[in-house]
């Protein structure tokens, strides 16, 4: 069935071995320092460009004084932050108030360990695969990795003893614990189609038959949102809203404590958008060619494929930023129900009409080529279309400027009376 | 993992008191907040384990499941009943309950160090390496997953029906407690 892809994967190991124990401990250590170098530097670099973006979408200059055009933002901001007073509230549980900023931000950074970014890179000892650990579970770490989030968030709520925190906690963990599920359920067709959970050959296979964003396009719109809802970006950052509950869970947070859960946002928009990356635009795939998936591998083949990769990443990464400034920000029960009524069986339905499809196409002797690419891609144009227009009646999402009907308006008065009203005054 | 003793033993005895050490902690804190987050160290730490054993899929499904689901909803709970106050669910047991869990405590202790002392049973025992090389043609999640779905269809599938049941309980329990606020 897949063995096309599997022969592309092993093709890469008779010319050049693997590395032998010492080699690899180098070259792993080497590439731990330039990959956390580089995803620390990326997120500071990122409030700045999210300020920048904020700036130009809304017509102003965004900071311009520190540096040339304003690039050493970042770097005053971090300085600012260091030399802040730290707060502790006084009834704090202090252990835990201070691990929760590291917490929030670990899982985000332990993701990247099985993200591929490049093809291999030939070297003098053997094949140094760019991927910090290739594991033969790479895909479900992910899932269980990320499911690790909440607790940064959940514990930063409950240890400052404060109602707003806490309620930013509550709603956080609330969230994300809804919307891991969709993502989850998103992902099976993934795995489906590549028949194996490691990422290397996840995006073997999307080199060889197309990238999943063509022929998944709406487990990728579901991973999309939920990957939104993950990061607590708008329109999903409930947990932080200002409007309500003052800053969520960081309320009590002050400076380098502070900085580092603004830092953890980022970072998790990072590894939010290369797993978006990996797992539905082909990874680090150069489309509409094998050249960069085959043997010989050579360093110009590394250094393009990284271009791909960090171009798709950026994309990603820009669309966050578009997004947080385009739309507003959800009411907590439309975020609830678009969750669990939504989401949730919509991907389960598709898991069942993705799985029927590849029986259906591999009974029909269809092989994994661009032949099954396009009746994925005719089949998701359907479904696409469905699916979509049955969301956009106004229904779950109405827009807030939108002319609300007279029935739907006595129905959100009632609702809002009743939930106003104690049990005891219902006469319950 | 076995092709390098030195830091496979390292390894073992790392994660093997971390997990021994916050299993302890985990039953001493008064906070229920701190007691869940030393329960879920332990949890990661027996997940280590398991992927020295060989079975990443177990490990990851520990961290995913346990660490990752069960102990959120935990916590969930714990602060939204607020019981993170210490006093509020100091332990009200008598010395006699103390004793018997001390007693049980060192019958199971006796168990492990007579199962460290006795032979194993050799139809139990699979030659070494033969995990490593099952998850070498077919992949971490095919090794489990194979027997599940065809050897062991039926309790598998009974299993998920029990699962189906909790669900409809719980969204019963859910939809009369809204039945009486309405009314």
């Amino acid at each position: 069935m897949s063995l096309p892809v599997l022969a592309l994967l092993q093709a890469a190991d008779p010319q050049l071995p693997p590395l032998h124990f010492w080699p690899w401990l180098i070259f792993s250590l080497i590439k731990l320092l330039v990959v956390f170098t580089l995803y620390m530097v990326a997120a500071a670099l990122l409030t700045l460009a999210e300020r920048k973006i904020s700036a130009w979408i809304q017509d102003r200059h965004g900071p311009n004084r520190v540096g040339p055009g304003g690039l050493m933002q970042p770097l005053a901001d971090g300085l600012k932050n260091f030399v802040k007073e730290e707060t502790f509230p006084k009834f704090s549980n202090k252990a835990l108030f201070l691990i929760a900023p590291m917490l929030a931000f670990m899982p985000a950074l332990i993701t990247w360990a099985v993200i591929p970014f490049g093809s291999p890179l030939p070297t003098r000892w053997g094949r140094v695969d760019l991927v910090l650990a290739d594991i033969p579970v790479g895909f479900l770490y992910i899932l269980a990795i990320s499911s690790l989030g909440v607790y940064g968030i959940v514990l930063a709520g409950w240890s400052s003893n404060n109602k707003y925190a806490l309620l930013g906690g509550l709603r956080s963990s609330a969230q994300m614990i809804s919307y891991e599920i969709a993502m989850g359920m998103a992902t099976i067709p993934v795995v489906m189609l590549a028949g194996n959970v490691t990422l290397g050959a996840i995006v073997m296979t999307q080199a060889h038959q197309g990238w999943n964003i063509v022929t998944l396009t709406l487990a990728f719109f579901i991973f999309m949102v939920a990957a939104f809802a993950e990061t607590n970006r708008v329109p999903f950052d409930l947990p932080e809203a200002e409007a309500e509950l003052v800053a969520g869970y960081h309320s009590e947070y002050s400076a380098m404590k502070f900085s580092f859960f603004f830092i953890a946002e980022y970072a998790n928009m990072v590894t939010a958008s290369a797993l978006m990356t990996t797992l539905f635009l082909g990874g680090w795939d150069i489309p509409f060619t094998l050249w960069d998936n085959l043997p010989p591998f050579s360093v110009l083949k590394t250094l393009l494929t990284l271009v791909a990769f960090l171009g798709k990443l950026s994309f990603f990464l820009f669309l966050y930023m578009w997004i947080r400034w385009t739309l507003p920000r959800f009411r907590y029960d439309q975020l609830m129900s678009l969750g669990w009524k939504v989401m949730l069986p919509m991907a389960l339905a598709y898991i069942v009409i993705i799985a029927a499809a590849i029986l259906g196409l591999d009974a029909l002797g269809v092989p994994r080529d661009w032949r099954f690419a396009l009746s994925m891609f005719a089949l998701n144009i359907v479904v696409v279309f469905i699916v979509f227009g049955w969301l956009d009646r106004g229904r779950i999402v109405s827009p807030a400027s939108s002319r609300i009907s007279a029935g739907e308006l006595a129905r959100l008065r009632t609702m809002a009376h009743r939930s106003t009203l104690t049990p005891r005054e219902t006469g319950d | 993992m076995e092709s390098y003793p030195l830091f496979y033993t390292f390894h073992f005895y790392l994660f093997g008191i971390i997990a021994v050490a916050s299993a302890i902690l985990f039953v001493t804190r008064k906070s229920p907040v701190s007691a869940a987050m030393w329960l879920v160290s332990t949890m990661f730490s027996l997940a280590a384990l398991y992927v020295m054993l060989d079975a990443p899929f177990i490990g990851v499904i520990q961290v995913l499941v346990y660490a990752g689901a069960i102990m959120v909803v935990f916590l969930f709970v714990i602060m939204l009943l607020n019981l993170g106050q210490p006093s509020e669910i100091a332990d009200v047991r008598s010395g006699g309950w103390r004793l018997v869990a001390g007693l049980v405590g060192l019958a199971l202790l006796a168990e492990i160090f007579a199962l460290t002392r006795a032979h194993s049973v050799p139809g139990l025992a699979i030659p070494r390496g033969t995990a490593a090389e099952a998850i070498n043609s077919m992949g971490a999640v095919g090794m489990v997953a194979g027997p599940l779905f065809t050897t062991y269809l039926l309790p598998f599938e009974v299993t998920s029906v029990l699962l189906l049941a909790a669900v409809v309980g719980a969204v019963m329990i859910g939809k009369q407690r809204r039945a009486a606020d309405a009314r």
